[in-house]
């Protein structure tokens, strides 16, 4: 009973959103410490080359966290566009009202974006990857120890009016999928109560400004520096 | 009733011949339709006339007429029954519209809600979904003095809140994602807040929660369109608290397979 209850779980419509939560929440937490790490970028290049040469240093962690990463993004994905497939079978597949009016007390432009805005992040990441990470590679040597220059690929990329409008894009998306994912998740996970409800609704949209608001801040201000 | 309160209404009715055939809006046309009529009352006189022509009646369900059954249903200009706050269809009164007013009317939406004719809807599955645990199994005997058993009276309320569901569907019909989770919540957020529900909680949950999910059901994503919609104000708290439930449920509830019964 015990296991078939736990198996049942991971394939029911709770389960799922459940994972969908959790993983997104963890999306959330490695977005504040990526946009921390960017926000180094205003310090110059040297002091955003070391701490970049000191993540890449730290061996088999690093390799484990991006493995973990790539996992916990997969579930995520993978999760969400299951349920969405459900999801548009479950409301009446083809034959839907003639005329549909919402209350305008539920449903949001955010919720109701989610599958889109989501979509775009994967586009999204998967360019950001090959543009920076997998970028071109510059050395350069800091306090005598050799290193990529990340900075320059970096501010390299931003110099292109057009990857800066769609790093700033992506990155409103992000706060749009963030703003309604932040108070869904705890939904999900059974935390809503009459008493903290609506602050950590409020929480979400303040993440959602501070995180996708910082990264496209730092977008532009790597276009109007220049290199 | 003087001819000069009665208001003239455009329909825009959904006929459907069978769960086989395809549907279509048909334009009807109703005069002499009195502010002080119900909803259901106008369709009641539109149905009059199309008698008279010898034409097949308009079929859509119906019983207490005073909110309290959960029969009524239709989709009106789009809403669920009609989204006026906290009014079943039945409930709805003509003095809502105006003379010359075009009105949409279709039927309850959903995957799970197959059309029987017209507006009628298959709502079975929710049935189901009762069936699967929605009770209790004690046994209670004869009722009991009413303070044996202290139950807060906050609390007490919260699960009146849920018992107030009256299993009409409008959270499935206006969710985009064609999800029974506001009606589900209800139900075992009822349960499950006062002493006669625990002890059957995880069991009843786990139960009705797969069950939904075998039904054609969708996923919630916290759109909250159930909760805007819902003719009784349940709030999507109780889906929370069904989530919690479940959660608990799944981690923690087993039974041992016993021959003989305990102590
Ligand atoms: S939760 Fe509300 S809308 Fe859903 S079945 Fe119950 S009364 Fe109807
Ligand atoms: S007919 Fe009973 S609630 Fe409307």
């Amino acid at each position: 009973m015990m296991t078939s209850a736990v198996n049942h779980y991971f394939c029911s419509s709770i389960g799922r959103k459940q994972l969908v939560a959790v993983t997104g929440l963890l999306l959330c937490g490695f977005l504040i410490s990526h946009l921390l790490g960017n926000l180094l970028l205003l310090a110059g290049p040297d002091v955003f080359n070391i701490y970049a040469h000191k993540l890449v240093s730290m061996g088999p962690l690093i390799y484990l966290a991006e493995v973990g990463l790539t996992g916990i993004f997969l579930v995520h994905l993978g999760l969400a566009i299951k349920l969405n497939i459900e999801n548009l079978k479950a409301r009446g597949g083809k034959q839907r009202y003639y005329k549909k009016t919402n209350t305008g007390h539920g449903t949001t432009f955010m919720s109701q974006t989610m599958p889109l805005t989501g979509l775009v992040l994967l586009v999204f990441i998967i360019l950001h990857l090959l543009n920076l990470k997998f970028g071109s590679y510059y050395p350069t040597t800091v306090a005598g120890v050799e290193m990529r220059d990340l900075y320059r690929t970096t501010m390299e990329y931003f110099q292109n009016i057009g990857n800066a409008i769609w790093y700033s894009f992506a990155m409103v998306c992000a706060a749009i999928h963030t703003a309604h994912g932040f108070g869904s998740a705890f939904q999900s996970l059974g935390l809503n109560h009459g008493k903290y409800f609506k602050h950590v609704k409020r929480l979400g949209y303040l993440y959602a400004v501070l995180v996708g608001g910082g990264f496209a801040f730092l977008s532009i201000w790597a276009h109007m520096k220049g290199v | 009733m003087s001819a000069a309160n009665t208001m003239t209404l455009n329909l825009k009715i959904w006929r459907q011949k069978n769960p086989q055939t395809e549907g279509k809006l048909v334009d009807y046309r109703v005069e002499n339709v009195s502010p002080d009529m119900s909803f259901l009352e106008m369709i009641d006189v539109l149905n009059e006339q199309l008698i008279h022509k010898g034409e097949d009646v308009i079929a859509f369900d119906h019983d207490c007429r005073e909110g309290i059954c959960g029969m009524c249903s239709m989709m009106i200009d789009g809403k669920a029954h009609g989204g006026f706050k906290n009014t079943t269809t039945c409930q709805v009164h003509m003095r809502m519209y105006k003379n010359g007013d075009t009105i949409v009317v279709e039927p309850f939406r959903a995957n799970a809600f197959p059309i029987i004719k017209d507006l009628t809807v298959d709502r079975s599955a929710f049935d189901k979904i009762i069936m699967a645990g929605g009770y209790i199994t004690a046994n209670t005997g004869n009722a009991q003095d009413g303070n044996a058993v202290l139950i807060p009276k906050p609390i007490a309320d919260e699960a009146m809140d849920a018992a107030a569901c009256i299993g009409c569907g409008a959270c499935v019909a206006s969710c985009p994602n064609g999800s029974a989770m506001l009606f589900m919540g209800a139900k075992i957020s009822q349960l499950a807040l006062l002493p006669q529900g625990t002890p059957e909680s995880a069991k009843r949950t786990l139960n009705m929660v797969h069950t939904h999910d075998t039904l054609g059901f969708g996923n919630c994503t916290t759109h909250a369109e159930c909760e805007a919609t819902c003719p009784k104000g349940i709030s999507i708290e109780h889906i929370a608290r069904m989530n919690r439930e479940y959660t608990k449920a799944t981690f923690t509830y087993y039974e041992k397979n016993r021959s003989e019964g305990g102590a």
